[in-house]
């Protein structure tokens, strides 16, 4: 660390031979240096730190993995389904592959939601770090876009069910919203031209944007600083050099212990694909092993696991308009945590036990509300279902109040950890 | 203004840069609107999938009173079905239960805008997605059916969310859907043959 500082405060320093050349023309050393070893992070990092740096290495995956499957898949109504049990029973290891890609996606939204959890306890997304947040939120929302598309690729039931029902929640847009979906679906139902525009969207376009977003996320990052379990600013507290006291620099300490997090990961993500890759029918559902057939219904058709909290808020109204604009404002309220949260502390480490309970509440409504959105829409579920809703919304439309009445702890003056 | 780095202030007419730097701007912008046109308009349905939208004829003479068959017109299941006098009959019973009684929310052609929507009272002609998101409504016409409850009246239930239609495809109060089943346009080329997409009155193709 001495050494690399030096460096960097002294870039007269001689390097030598092919180095010297390189780095001549493309600054690696000076990257490394401000990016990796300059940046400096929170000593104080806990377990749930991890999920940032497994988010990018999920992202990584599914690119490799769907890059194999791409060279295989035909999308295309008559051919979609059937490459894809080509993939699995014909090529050598494809079934590797699929699962990887299938696998990668529920695992992609387990390692999103601790993160943005993480966010919701230390208060992450509290100023200077709004637009941190609201690139983070937008990668969500890409993510949801993306994950859709991608299950409606392999063309079964369950896939084809999903976008007839997801799609048709844009016809719900007063004026517009008929328009919208033949626009969106390119015919008269979901169809051949739906498929293939999807098929676009998922391997290129969205993609793309998501990487971009991932830059934007790191830049923003960079420039304020990771948030901490404390909740509190550690450039506060700076050395004689400018280094804040409660930092160390994210190479090698951090890289190595997010390698030992990544360990742990590969651990449960290869114990998923090679023991359980249909998770029970949560990872990839039971009706989409049959092919898409728009004269019958599955029996009960849910999303995947991860958007089934939003679709249980979606069924819980008895209007359908409402019930999308429901939907809609539960992921939108999001956007305005930064300004809803008024306590003079970021963290639930010095937040007061009302703050505490209403992100119990919160957490415990999310997952209830999951396991609604996979049961049938019935009199009780659809009556618990508002309950939890209810408590979801809670959550962001009372903040502002609970926030600034609550009694708070006293913040520390430096990070507190055990060493 | 004044502070110019590169030209000194006698010499630049800053207002005049200004409104062509703008005007060039805003040129541009049109520009990129009109490029966009052909990638957003390429979205739209093509050629083969408007003509594959064309009308399509049924023959009824095989659908037996009280029964239904299932036809498909632009990708959506078209439900036909032949009502007896007593199913008819019930109708009138439950318009308290109704969203929507008298259909003036629904689409529909006008010429099926009346009490039992439908051009011969006895043929029902519904387009079979649910109005709410687009599952398939199942057909449960026997009345006091043991799932639905002892005063169901006979008629469609959506086995996605729950939505309920009575034989003339009006939505139940309490149910998600709230408007009724919608009907395509169509029209009678005799007794026994039905065409769908095509409305009897006009020669132009369906709604749009």
């Amino acid at each position: 660390m001495t050494m690399a500082n030096e460096n960097k405060d002294n870039p007269t320093i001689e390097k030598k031979g092919f180095n010297a050349w390189l780095n001549k023309r493309l600054p690696i050393d000076e990257f490394v240096n401000s990016q990796l070893i300059g940046y400096f992070a929170p000593k104080n990092f806990n377990f749930w730190y991890f999920f940032g740096a497994l988010a990018l290495l999920v992202f990584v995956i599914q690119i490799l993995s769907g890059i194999f499957l791409t060279m295989n898949y035909k999308p295309g109504e008559l051919t979609a389904f059937d490459s894809v049990e080509y993939i699995m029973r014909e090529i050598e290891w494809g079934w590797l592959i699929r699962y990887m890609h299938s696998t990668g996606a529920s695992f992609f939204f387990i390692v999103i939601y601790m993160h943005m959890f993480r966010a919701l306890m230390y208060g992450s997304y509290r100023g200077p770090r709004e637009l941190l947040w609201i690139i983070g939120m937008l990668l969500y929302l890409g993510l949801m876009a993306e994950a859709f598309m991608g299950y409606v690729l392999p063309w079964g039931n369950m896939s084809y069910w999903g976008a007839q029902v997801i799609v048709n929640l844009f016809g719900t847009i007063p004026v517009i919203g008929g328009g919208l979906v033949e626009w969106i679906r390119g015919d008269y139902g979901i169809a051949d031209a739906t498929l293939n525009r999807f098929f676009a969207l998922h391997v290129i376009a969205v993609p793309f944007a998501l990487a971009f977003l991932i830059l934007l996320h790191i830049v923003a990052l960079r420039q304020t600083g990771s948030n901490n379990p404390d909740g509190i600013e550690i450039k506060a507290n700076l050395n004689n050099r400018g280094n804040p006291l409660d930092g160390i620099p994210f190479h090698p300490y951090y890289t190595v212990k997010d390698l030992f997090g990544v360990g742990i990961f590969l651990l449960f993500f290869c114990g998923v694909i090679f023991f359980v890759p249909t998770f029970g029918g949560l990872f990839l559902e039971k009706p989409n092993f049959e092919p898409a057939n728009p004269l019958s219904t599955p029996e009960h058709i849910a999303p995947v696991w991860y958007f089934t909290p939003f679709y249980a808020m979606l069924r819980a109204v008895p209007d359908q308009q409402m019930g999308a604009l429901l939907m809609t404002l539960a992921i939108v309220a999001f956007f305005f945590l930064p300004w809803l949260d008024r306590s003079p502390v970021k963290s639930m480490r010095y937040k007061g036990w009302i703050s505490r309970t209403f992100l119990g509440f919160f957490v415990v409504s999310f997952i209830a509300l999951g396991y609604f959105g996979m049961m049938p829409a019935d009199g009780l579920y659809v009556i618990l279902a508002r309950i939890f809703t209810t408590l979801y919304f809670a959550y962001f439309i009372l903040m502002p109040w609970y926030t600034r009445v609550e009694k708070t702890k006293p913040l520390p003056e430096r990070v507190s950890y055990d060493a | 203004m004044s502070d110019n780095l590169y030209n000194s202030a006698e010499e630049v007419d800053n207002d005049r840069r200004k409104f062509l730097t703008t005007a060039t701007a805003a040129t541009g912008a049109v520009g990129v609107v009109f490029t966009l046109t052909p990638f957003i308009a390429s979205w739209k349905p093509s050629e083969r999938a408007r003509a594959m939208g064309a009308p399509v004829e049924i023959d009824l003479s095989k659908l037996e009173p009280g029964q239904m068959m299932t036809a498909t017109w632009r990708k959506q299941p078209i439900y036909i079905v032949r009502r007896t006098p007593e199913l008819l009959a019930g109708l009138a019973k439950h318009d308290a239960e109704l969203k929507d009684p008298k259909s003036e929310k629904s689409d529909q052609p006008d010429y099926t805008r009346n009490a039992m929507r439908a051009i011969k009272p006895e043929v029902l002609v519904l387009i079979g997605t649910c109005t709410h998101l687009g599952c398939l409504p199942k057909q449960h016409f026997e009345p006091g059916e043991a799932q639905l409850g002892a005063d169901w009246p006979g008629g469609f239930f959506c086995p996605c969310h729950g939505s309920r239609f009575d034989l003339a495809g009006r939505v139940f109060n309490g149910s998600p859907a709230s408007v009724n089943l919608g009907i395509p346009p169509h029209s009678f080329a005799s007794d026994t043959k039905l065409i769908i997409g095509l409305d009897a009155a006009s020669t132009t193709q369906g709604v749009v």
